[in-house]
């Protein structure tokens, strides 16, 4: 079978529906509604329209050559999911949600947020639609996304600081869920990634293939051919599943997922779920997780509040099992740099998750050598993580400290 | 085997129905915990559920996860859970039931753990995030061992899941009195009664109501129809606050609510 052809609730051993049974019902209608929608042309349409004149949509490519001489003068060339309406890929799958919970029938809508990116595309949508909107976010990551937090409030989202656990993605997730069990008449839960229980792996992955399967023409008919390599940053995985997706059954492509390397894999301090974790269940799917020896969930650590989860998609795990992609960690530090350097040679300021994606292609660009082309999905713009730059590389006046 | 359905049978037939009560293991400490499951059952509490402090509660309440946050802090162990366990069954009569989320038992090993927990004297698992569907490691090792096995059902589970919730169980069928996460609520919700009545209809040989139950007027409220009132939050919190003897007090206080007037 192609490996696109892959569906849910399980991909290989990962995946399925490991929730309170108080939510199956939700589930359910939103799998239903879903299979409806995947084969009604109107909805199909109704989508691409709203990515067309909404979102911006086809998102360009753009070749960064003065930026590829420090990755082994390998071809590299950027698809700019930056340049999307709010700032990231993220619209890609709340657009989607958004015209399903309309149709469910709902009211309300409720996501967990890192870094405040899919959050404020959920904030946007239901300003879009009408819906209620309440999002949640940990207590550190309202703190070092205040920006996002801002552009939510102001779109008419209620954001709840979560400070239970250790205050970041994932404890947003648990109170997103406890909300959805709590109200889940009125509410539908827009999850913002490729994890989480069956439908949303491949419900989310669907909505966000559009990357992959724009990118792969753009890039045939930039270069003529099919690239070396594709890549991206893994958090959950939504942005990485979503350019590899249009590449899976082209073997000779590589694919890179590039996974938070905190201060380094070899420290307690970093988010690696698949360098690092093992297999285990975490918000209602199997797949691999940071966690002890007694199954307990280990906090994760990452500059980048939207790679910093202890679990990842399903899929990825699946895709790392059978060897079809190759997942690395990348350090804060690296990331860093990466950042900086993109900004300086192409005056594209990537957001902190994709500048993991940039320092694992600079490594990757020299170990290929000069020869290779690589397809960087640059999921989303650096405007949000200003102040952690400015702190980082000490652009604030120091009379005017922040 | 000390299993619950033998019990909540006994008190429905001399009382009400069955006091169900439930302490997370290692809150404040590992030897409280123990004192307070024992001081519920000699003050009437008939089956406990003790719960297994986990990093990412998604059932619970503010009250709960404080409680086995603060346990976790404390250097909770798996193993602490299988201690607990026995030292309650060799001081009371009472079947004690483990309430854990799924990961923990998948890294400790399906079988291994239901080895651990029968040989521990322990009756069953309550697991909240297993549904049936998910659970066919755990359905063979139960049989294997003879633990009870008490899966969930809510107010909007279909027909054929509360079919399927109750030929699952063993023991009773958790029904899920309103649609939330634990925490003591001022009225139990009337889904509550529909869905005991459905569970009933499936064939249900017990069915226990669990969500928002802390008062003995509530408990008594709940055993008109079902066989059991589980009551978690509430127990926690007068042992936050009172320490062992509070709770012995409550507990004391809800084991009214079994007696019928
Ligand atoms: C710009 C950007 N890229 C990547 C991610 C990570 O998410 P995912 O791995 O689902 O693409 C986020 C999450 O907030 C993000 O904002």
């Amino acid at each position: 079978m192609a490996l696109r052809a892959q569906t849910g609730p399980y991909f290989g051993d990962f995946g399925g529906r490991f929730v309170p049974e108080s939510l199956v019902a939700a589930l359910d209608e939103l799998g239903e509604a879903y299979d409806l929608a995947k084969l009604d042309p109107d909805f199909g349409a109704e989508l691409a329209e709203l990515g067309r004149s909404y979102t911006g949509r086809p998102s360009i490519i753009t070749e960064v050559p003065r930026f590829a001489r420090h990755a082994g003068d390998a071809r590299i060339i950027l698809k700019r999911e930056d340049l999307n309406h709010t700032g990231s890929h993220k619209i890609n799958n709340v657009l989607g949600q958004a015209l399903l919970t309309r149709r469910i029938g709902k009211s309300r809508v409720i996501a967990e947020t890192g870094a405040g990116q899919h959050g404020v595309a959920t904030a946007t949508a239901a300003a879009l639609f009408g819906l209620d909107c309440t999002i949640y976010m940990g207590e550190v990551d309202t703190e070092r996304q205040a920006l996002n937090v801002a552009r939510m409030r102001l779109l008419g989202a209620e954001v709840v600081a979560v400070t239970a656990g250790s205050r970041t993605l994932k404890d947003a997730i648990n109170e997103a869920m406890r909300d959805w069990v709590t109200n889940v008449a009125t509410t539908n839960y827009i999850f913002g990634t490729v994890a989480g229980p069956h439908p949303f792996p491949e419900m989310v992955r669907d909505f966000q293939k559009v990357i992959g399967e724009e990118a792969r023409q753009q890039v045939i008919d930039l270069t003529g051919g099919l690239p070396t390599a594709v890549t991206a940053c893994v958090g959950g995985g939504s942005n990485a599943i979503g350019i590899f997706h249009a590449f899976l059954d082209d073997t000779e492509v590589g694919l890179y997922g590039f996974e938070a390397g905190g201060e380094g894999v070899d420290t307690e301090r970093h988010a690696a779920t698949i360098t690092k974790g093992r297999p285990g269940v975490l918000h209602g799917a199997r797949s691999y997780l940071l966690q002890d020896e007694d199954g307990q969930t280990i906090e994760s650590h990452s500059i980048s509040a939207g790679l910093d989860y202890p679990g990842v998609g399903p899929e990825h795990s699946w895709l790392a099992a059978i060897g079809r992609a190759e997942y690395r960690p990348v350090t804060d530090a690296a990331a860093m740099e990466a950042l900086r350097l993109l900004t300086r040679t192409e005056g594209i300021i990537p957001a902190i998750e994709s500048a993991h994606a940039l320092a694992g292609t600079i490594e990757l660009g020299r170990e290929l050598g000069s020869d290779a082309t690589i397809l960087v999905s640059l999921s989303g713009r650096g405007d949000k993580d200003m102040d952690t730059a400015a702190k980082y590389f000490e652009l604030y006046d120091e009379e005017n400290p922040k | 085997m000390r299993t619950v359905g033998p019990v909540i049978r006994r008190r429905n037939e001399e009382a009400g129905g069955a006091l169900i009560g439930y302490l997370p293991v290692g809150f404040p400490t590992l030897d409280a915990s123990v004192e307070a499951a024992v001081s519920l059952v000699e003050n009437g509490v008939d089956v406990l559920e003790l719960g297994l402090p986990y990093s990412d509660p998604v059932m619970d309440g503010p009250v709960i996860q404080a409680a086995t946050q603060q346990a976790l802090a404390n250097g909770f162990r798996l193993a602490d859970g299988f201690e607990a366990v026995r030292r309650i069954t060799d001081r009371t009569d009472a079947p004690v039931l483990i309430m854990t989320y799924w990961n923990p038992v998948v890294q400790y090993g399906v079988d291994r753990f239901a080895d651990d927990l029968a040989a521990a004297g322990g009756a069953g698992l309550i697991t909240p995030d297993l549904i049936p569907d998910e659970a066919a490691d755990w359905m063979a090792a139960s049989e294997r061992t003879g633990l009870d096995r008490v899966f969930l059902a809510a107010p909007t589970s279909t027909d054929a899941r509360i079919r399927q919730a109750v030929d699952a169980s063993r023991g009773f069928v958790y029904a899920v009195s309103t649609m939330g996460i634990t925490g003591a609520r001022s009225d139990v919700d009337v889904a509550a009664r529909t869905l005991v009545a459905r569970l009933a209809d499936a064939g249900a040989p017990a069915s226990c109501v669990g969500l928002g139950i802390s008062t003995a007027a509530q408990v008594a409220e709940v055993l008109e129809y079902a066989d059991g009132a589980i009551v978690g939050s509430a127990l926690v919190k007068a042992l936050a606050d009172g320490g062992v003897a509070a709770a012995g007090e409550l507990a004391a206080e809800l084991a009214r609510g079994t007696r019928p007037e």
